[in-house]
């Protein structure tokens, strides 16, 4: 596909603590510390692509998405702004729809 | 025996396979030795990477990294009848998921519309009585990158899903403990997850309040006999026997019990299905009433066959796999060779209980030189079989159509 693979910023690691809940069953829990990794893949360049998307979640959401309408590119869009409150301006929808359609639409 | 009461196995005593050591560290591999996987999905994109980068995780398949979506490789499923903790699915809805969680702070609350508010410690929690079920866990999505036409959302193959053994105390032990006022009607589950945006709907999802109490959901601190991975909910998670996983909350440190119905964005907005059968209309159908998605439906694979595979005409083979009845017991196994035309039962492995993935097994010979499908179904106890042709919805939820397998004996 031409698309970036993803490199890890950070690799994963974890600590088990020495602290631990433990029931007169058996059964212990004991502390998780861990690191997450993080993604640089990025969007493809161009008209409407400066959105706040990649606030909310890393660019392989959008970029494992299949080919969509235009009517359901502007469904998700107006989801992210909504439902959950992505930082859009209404006046940039036209041009984010736009952009999705143009990267990985059908019309 | 098809038990759905969880069992008491406070004589059984598990420890943890890290118990002792101070510290664990565990190397993963560099960026460039991940791998590729190309899934079918219709029309593409299906490839994706493998990585092992994710904390107490193997090697899964990337479908987003943040917040993570991570899908069990399905050659995992022929493996055993548990999926092991370090291959099981993940999904988070926000991206702002704690890394680190201590076991002498952790509190969970329970408060809301009952006589006693608590906050428990997990030595609490641990103290309650203790039961085990075995209990399929499946997104509600899984398999949404089948879905023809294709729909938005997390593009999963079939591997949305896993199977464990699930140790921990009853939720109606724990809200007797509360003391529900007589007019509380739900549970609100929500966890130590949170949105980036401040004013983003905080995940939290909700149970009716005769569900809650019926004696089989649980609140989980053992996932296969070991304490759950982070990402899959640790310290404690809400096991819902027969739905969803969307009702599963993971991290959960609050139960509030409401008066009234949840009228939360999680709970009556997201996440709901067409009041139809198989939750199917076709593609912009108007007027479709949305119900809360709910029960689970009955699902079978073969695990041991891939799509393409060839054999020898005229020479028994074996296939084998799973199935799960959904919001009950498997009650058969049907298998094909010839595309649907003809059915033998399967022989079915041993009952882990009636959540749980069943294994089953056949021998069957492919008679000539030529293509062929291979297909599997199966059918609950409450004799609900899976359809032959695929549902449909714009959220890409509940597909369990009876797969189709093409193959070559030559």
């Amino acid at each position: 596909m031409g698309r970036n693979v993803p490199m890890f910023a950070l690799v994963a690691g974890i600590t088990l603590s020495t602290f631990s809940a433990t029931a007169q069953n058996g059964f212990s829990l004991k502390s998780v510390n861990v690191d997450l990794p993080t993604s640089d893949r990025v969007l493809p360049d161009g008209p409407g692509a400066d959105v706040a998307c990649l606030a909310c979640h890393s660019a392989g959401m959008v970029l494992n998405q299949p080919a969509l309408s235009k009517a359901q590119w502007q469904a998700e869009v107006e989801k992210m702004r909504l439902a959950y409150r992505a930082p859009v301006d209404p006046k940039d929808v036209d041009a984010i729809v736009a952009y999705f359609v143009r990267i990985a639409g059908t019309d | 025996m098809l038990n759905s009461v969880p069992r008491p196995v406070s004589s059984r005593r598990y420890f943890l396979r890290s118990a002792g050591t101070a510290t664990l560290a565990l190397l993963t591999a560099p960026a460039w030795a991940e791998t590729m996987i190309d899934l079918p999905l219709p029309g593409g994109p299906g490839r994706r990477p493998v990585t092992t980068a994710f904390p107490q995780k193997g090697a899964m398949i990337l479908q987003r990294t943040r917040p993570p979506l991570l899908e069990t490789p399905f050659e995992v499923f022929d493996e055993s009848v548990f999926t092991p903790n370090d291959r099981f699915f993940v999904r988070w809805h926000w991206a702002l998921i704690p890394t680190e969680v201590n076991v002498k702070t952790f509190r969970l609350a329970v408060h809301g519309h009952v006589n006693q508010t608590l906050s428990l410690s997990l030595d609490d929690i641990l103290a309650l009585p203790q039961v085990e079920l075995a209990a399929v866990n499946q997104c509600s999505g899984n398999s949404r990158g089948y879905f023809s036409p294709r729909v938005a959302g997390g593009e999963w193959s079939n591997g949305a899903m896993g199977n464990a053994a699930w140790t921990g105390v009853r939720l109606k032990d724990v809200l007797d403990r509360a003391g529900l006022k007589p007019r509380a009607v739900q549970v609100r589950f929500s966890g130590l997850d949170d949105p980036v945006v401040a004013d983003a709907p905080k995940f939290m999802k909700s149970l009716d309040i005769d569900h809650a109490r019926d004696g089989e959901v649980m609140l989980a601190y053992g996932m296969n006999h070991e304490q759950l991975p982070l990402l899959n909910g640790f310290p404690l998670r809400v096991i819902v026997p027969g739905w969803y996983s969307t009702y599963w909350a993971k991290m959960l440190n609050d139960i509030e019990v409401l008066d009234q119905p949840d009228t939360n964005y999680w709970t009556k907005t997201a996440y709901t299905i067409p009041d139809t059968p198989y939750a199917s209309i076709y593609p912009g159908e108007p007027n479709v009433r949305l119900v809360p998605i709910n029960r689970m439906v009955p699902r079978s694979f073969i695990t041991n066959i891939k799509s393409g595979d060839p054999f020898h005409a005229g020479r028994a083979a074996l296939a084998r796999g799973i199935a799960f009845g959904g919001d009950t017991g498997v009650a058969r196994v049907d298998f094909s060779s010839d595309g649907g035309k003809s059915w033998q039962a399967a022989e079915l492995g041993k009952d882990e209980g009636k959540y749980s993935f069943r294994q089953w097994q056949i021998q069957f010979t492919l008679p000539v030189k030529g293509d062929y499908v291979l297909m599997v179904r199966c059918t609950n106890s409450q004799g609900v079989a899976q359809p032959a042709a695929p549902n449909w919805n714009p959220s890409g939820f509940m597909r369990n159509v009876i797969e189709a397998m093409p193959v070559v004996a030559g």
